[in-house]
């Protein structure tokens, strides 16, 4: 296949521990580590050894957000992508919003294939692909642990809770990425002194023309009530007898 | 008058409970009725058992040999269509793989955003939702107006009653349907123990247990107290047990009434699936592991020595 596009996202990094804010307004991000978030990650990992085994020829990488996403785009150039395509806003985009922008480029650049973390480990949405795959009119194989290429199709192994499913889907398909697909590389320091010369289009999110005006709005951000540590047990009689105590019969 | 629709799980035989548990969180919204569709291919049996969920209006059956399989690219159209041309005010679904995949295709058919894994209903248009694993809750109100899409997170809801008698009619579409996307195959290993998501009581193992072999040790303490077996994402990963194990943040979200955690250290991601669990007991070797803060009950020991005895005290 010619291209594939893959989408990108900044976050707090997957180690942060994130804490909500005192005046319930969101979380603390200020001084907080970002990254790629680790499916979107996993994504541009299979795109790259799709392009290295000659299934592709083109890796292109895309984000939506405010300039410092450069920074994450600028990883993925590190990591191998071709170029990267900032469209730039400050608000925060809805899922369907962020699919319409997404379908937007995807008539300009015409990519065989898509691919994208099957969620965001902020929101925890996990509807981009879908979205995006809905409007486009496409096939989406979410939860991707498998991708295998096929002339104008592909064999994706997906994790559902039954177990693992397969399907086929023809190209050109949204696809969204699961934790076992792959394992991403770690970038070398020659990638990112070369990976400064690869371009980043900046394209201004209302040169769109897409309605970003948010649908949902959050009036509260709580601490999840934490439970508390109970009683320690010395040995397994004491553990049964704790059991027990709790009204379990087993 | 709001109604409510809402898409029945099932595997071609039976109705996934995950539907009652979406109807519970259905009936807080104070609708004038609730409906739930069956996409299948024969589905009477299936129709049949939706029909006892206490507090539905009707049951409603899209039957064709296209549903057999449950592909959203094939069902979305059909449901966005049944949501549309009957002016449904909410269509919900699961938050399981099945409802996670289908559901963010139907928003956007319908042209409107999604609401996630609604934990709680606050008012007909605001729903408490978790982000960030768990680490923060948030209230999100839909604006007003406009159909609301939503999957329900299964593990903050009971099941409802099952004595219901609701009406079943049968339903077409004008959908079209692609076919651009074809089924293959369903490989599972799960045998015939208590599915995670279901059982009362689950245990489960982490990076702690080694190895596939040694899993076996948990696989007999479950098969004698009559438990589901879970794992975490170390174990997973490290191939000792298959995917749909997986317990946690972008695994499964379980609520069982003991969890028995084995070997398992307890980061956010996996405690995140079990806060719902009515009692958790951890057995570790390091005192220091973080699960030890949210177990109810904690053994400092090796789980070689511990699960054996476990079991022997348990008379099994």
């Amino acid at each position: 296949m010619n291209k594939v596009m893959v989408c990108m996202k900044r976050v707090v990094d997957y180690n942060v521990r994130v804490r909500v804010k005192p005046d319930q307004t969101g979380v603390v991000t200020e001084g907080v580590k970002m990254s790629i978030n680790p499916f979107d990650e996993i994504a541009l990992e299979e795109a790259l050894r799709l392009r290295e085994h000659g299934k592709a020829s083109e890796v292109f990488a895309v984000s939506i957000g405010s300039a410092d996403c450069q920074q994450q785009l600028r990883t993925g150039l590190a990591m191998g992508a071709d170029r990267a395509i900032l469209i730039e806003t400050d608000q925060d985009i809805e899922s369907l919003a962020a699919a319409q922008v997404l379908l937007k480029l995807i008539e300009t650049e015409s990519p065989d294939l898509v691919l994208l973390g099957k969620q965001a480990i902020d929101n925890d949405c996990n509807q981009t692909a879908q979205m995006l795959a809905a409007l486009w009119d496409r096939p989406q194989a979410t939860f991707a642990s498998e991708i295998e290429i096929t002339d104008n199709s592909l064999r994706i192994t997906r994790e559902v809770d039954a177990g693992l499913e397969v399907i086929d889907v023809d190209l050109p398909a949204v696809v969204s990425t699961d934790l076992r697909l792959n394992e991403p590389r770690y970038v070398k320091l020659p990638d990112i002194m070369k990976a400064k010369k690869k371009p980043i289009e900046v394209i201004a999110i209302d040169e769109l023309g897409v309605d970003t005006t948010p649908m949902f709005t959050v009036s509260d951000y709580a601490t999840p009530t934490v439970r508390s540590k109970g009683q320690m047990v010395d040995d397994v009689a004491g553990l049964v007898g704790a059991l027990k105590d709790k009204g379990f019969s087993l | 008058m709001s109604s409510v629709l809402i898409v029945a799980e099932h595997d071609g035989a039976t109705l996934n409970p995950c539907t009652s548990k979406t109807v519970s969180c259905a009936q807080s919204l104070n609708a004038d009725s609730i409906d739930v569709v069956v996409f299948g291919d024969a589905v009477d049996a299936i129709a049949a058992e939706a029909a006892t969920l206490n507090g539905i209006t009707r049951v409603l059956t899209c039957d064709r040999s296209e549903n057999s399989n449950p592909l959203a690219a094939i069902i979305a159209p059909q449901l966005a269509a049944l949501a549309k041309d009957n002016s449904y005010n909410y269509v919900f679904g699961p938050s399981t793989t099945f409802g996670k995949d289908l559901m963010p295709r139907v928003a956007a058919l319908l042209g409107t955003g999604q609401i996630s894994d609604i934990m709680e209903v606050v008012d007909a248009q605001t729903f408490k939702r978790p982000i960030y694993a768990g680490n923060a809750i948030i209230t999100i109100t839909a604006a007003p107006d406009r159909i609301i899409v939503a999957t329900v997170r299964v593990a903050s809801y009971r099941a409802v009653a099952d004595d219901g008698s609701a009406s079943i009619e049968a339903t077409t579409t004008s959908a079209q349907l692609p076919a651009h996307t074809r089924y293959v195959e369903l490989k599972s290993e799960t045998g015939d123990r208590p599915d995670l998501q279901l059982a009362n009581v689950v245990v489960s193992g982490g990076r702690g247990v080694g190895s596939k072999e040694n899993f076996e040790l948990l696989y007999n303490l479950a098969d004698g107290i009559g438990a589901g077996v879970g794992a975490s994402r170390a174990a997973v990963d490290a191939g000792y047990v298959p995917n749909d194990m997986q317990v946690g943040q972008t695994g499964k979200i379980i609520s069982p009434d003991l969890y028995i955690a084995f070997g398992i250290s307890g980061a956010i991601q996996h405690l995140t699936g079990i806060k719902d669990a009515g009692t958790i007991v951890a057995v570790n070797k390091d005192l220091d592991a973080p699960i030890f803060e949210v177990a109810d009950i904690g053994l400092v020991g090796d789980l070689f020595e511990v699960i054996p005895e476990l079991g022997k005290q348990l008379g099994n």
